[in-house]
């Protein structure tokens, strides 16, 4: 382990994955995650995110390429990088038939945790994820959002410097997902690398700091989440109006008029919110509240992977002339 | 990393499942033993006599527990690894830091834990009917440890390529249950033509069996040495197969 690495949580170069039947689901990535890192993988489904945690973890097996956590290299000291690991995936994978304490004082086990440990962090995590009163009960009982906590304090039981969580809110309701933004934040504060994939872009924007988009195998973005953002050229807010029966127009500012109390903008870099707010206080227009229209994260990703689709139909087939 | 610490929780894990339904796993042995003592040791075996020297009753007690045992320590390795491919929990251990003969043997481990427990279950079920003697406790012991390792090995083979429940039942059905009938637990297989008594020792479970009614009886139809030497084979070869398959993540890893 070289000094380089102990920076990073995750260093993964030229890492490519061919199944059986020829399906490629990864061509040669690279990517490195720091430590103390909030890091989003971000993809489209089919896109190669659950078979890159899939062969960080061990669970797929590479066709080549180098994967290394915190400077332990999975070929040849699997066991110590396997030990720095949390993961959380997407489909629930417990014994459905035992109990929560069960499955968490074992898991720990495999770690080589010992019983007495074992219980007091079960109670610790299953009391902060808001599952202690469920402990002595058997998995397939809990509700879809308590069995996604419960695979959280499942890979915490061994207390990781690195947590992988694969759509960790996949069907969870809004109180519930909030509530795990906020642990995850916490566990961030305390030092762990999070790397975190998820089809809510808004969650991503919210809490990652770096970010990585792959399509089709391949990183079409990695870059951190600021810099992403400040290519927006256009960002458009929703205005909640105080004003009756008035015609609303704004000059230099597109804008559309929803119904009667509420006005869409979009502001490009160059203008400022201040105009938006001059013009309509000119017109005897008090604006009430105001939020972003759309997730401002998805028009990126939705234009990278429409950039990517559209390079791959310019590229001439090798060996044909046009 | 402490293995012995991963060791233990896979043991306690396989052991808490198979007493958690306890009705599906303990009870049924008992009640099958109990059938067969009836049957075939009260009503047909008080017409065929001796066999062996001893009468047929005390003659089939050693095969009987040790069918038990040889089905049981099968059947909860084959059970247990498939349904934790088919819920996917076997990636708990999967992504863990286990070494693959920690997860192969604390999957044996409880098979052989099930399947001797079964066995004293059924012994003392068979106190109800016969006067157990014993002439070697330590043939008993070293005979049923190996036999239950010997098939918790099988069973865990079988679950490495189930795809389906149905392939955990076919090998028990088609397999074992034949080997088993024709491995010498109702019958000494000096009593078969000598063309039958060849075949026979090409079943592994006759030198099982005979070992084990060596320790109670102190009578085999075969050598005791030759008979470990055969479950000792069987042994290493399995578990040398168990442990290819678990490294190169055959039915495991993608």
């Amino acid at each position: 382990m070289t000094n380089a690495s102990e920076t990073y949580a995750l260093q993964i170069s030229s890492l490519a994955k061919t199944y059986k039947g020829g399906f490629q689901a990864l061509k040669g990535i690279n990517l490195s995650v720091k430590q103390g890192d909030f890091f989003a993988l971000l993809g489209p489904n089919g896109a190669g995110k659950s078979t890159t945690i899939g062969v960080i973890t061990s669970l797929v097996n590479k066709t080549q390429g180098q994967v290394k956590v915190h400077g332990y290299d999975i070929d040849t000291d699997l066991e110590k990088a396997k030990s720095f690991i949390g993961l959380v995936p997407q489909e629930f994978n417990f014994n459905q038939f035992e109990p929560l304490m069960n499955i968490l004082v074992n898991q720990a086990g495999y770690y080589g945790v010992t019983r007495k440990v074992a219980i007091e962090r079960a109670e610790k995590y299953l009391k902060q994820l808001e599952l202690w009163e469920k402990r002595n009960v058997a998995a397939r009982t809990l509700s879809g959002g308590m069995k996604r906590r419960l695979m959280i304090a499942r890979a915490l039981m061994h207390e990781p410097k690195m947590l992988i969580l694969d759509e960790p809110t996949a069907g969870v309701d809004i109180e519930v997902r909030r509530g795990m933004w906020d642990f995850l934040r916490a566990l961030n504060n305390e030092g762990i690398t999070i790397i975190l994939t998820t089809h809510y872009l808004e969650e991503a924007e919210m809490l990652c700091r770096n970010i990585a988009i792959i399509d089709g195998g391949e990183i079409v973005e990695n870059t951190s989440m600021k810099a992403l953002l400040s290519q927006l050229d256009i960002e458009t807010f929703v205005l909640d109006l105080d004003c009756k029966d008035k015609q609303i127009e704004l000059e230099n500012i597109e804008h559309r008029v929803i119904d009667d109390h509420t006005l869409e903008v979009d502001l490009s870099r160059k203008q400022t919110l201040n105009q938006v707010f001059e013009q309509l206080s000119n017109q005897g227009v008090g604006v009430l509240s105001m939020r972003n229209k759309s997730n401002r994260l998805e028009a990126l990703f939705v234009s990278r992977i429409a950039n990517k689709k559209s390079n791959n139909k310019t590229k001439k087939p090798a060996g044909v002339e046009v | 990393m402490n293995n012995s610490i991963a060791l233990k929780s896979i043991l306690t894990k396989e052991t808490q499942r198979f007493l958690r339904i306890w009705v599906q796993t303990l009870v049924p042995p008992a009640i099958t033993i109990s059938l067969y003592f009836v049957i075939f040791g009260s009503l047909i075996g008080s017409r065929i006599g001796e066999m062996g020297g001893f009468d047929y009753m005390s003659f089939i007690v050693p095969g009987l527990i040790m069918m038990s045992v040889i089905t049981n320590s099968y059947s909860n390795v084959a059970s247990s690894f498939f349904s934790a491919k088919w819920q996917r929990n076997i990636e708990e251990m999967l992504v863990a830091p286990v070494p693959n003969w920690v997860i192969v043997a604390g999957y044996v481990g409880g098979g052989m834990t099930r399947g001797m427990l079964v066995g004293l279950i059924v012994t003392l079920v068979s106190l109800f009917f016969v006067d157990i003697q014993i002439h070697n406790i330590w043939v008993i012991i070293a005979t049923v440890s190996l036999t239950s390792a010997t098939f918790a090995l099988g069973g865990l083979i079988n679950a490495i390529f189930a795809n389906s429940f149905d392939d955990i039942s076919i090998i028990p059905t088609f397999v074992l249950t034949p080997l088993t009938y024709l491995g010498g637990v109702f019958y000494s297989i000096s009593l078969l033509p000598d063309f039958w008594q060849g075949v026979s020792q090409i079943n592994p479970i006759v030198y099982m069996v005979n070992a084990f009614r060596y320790g109670f009886l102190g009578i085999s139809d075969v050598s005791i040495t030759t008979a470990f030497t055969v479950i000792g084979f069987f042994i290493v070869t399995l578990f040398i197969i168990a442990m290819t398959l678990i490294s190169k993540g055959i039915g495991l890893r993608s």
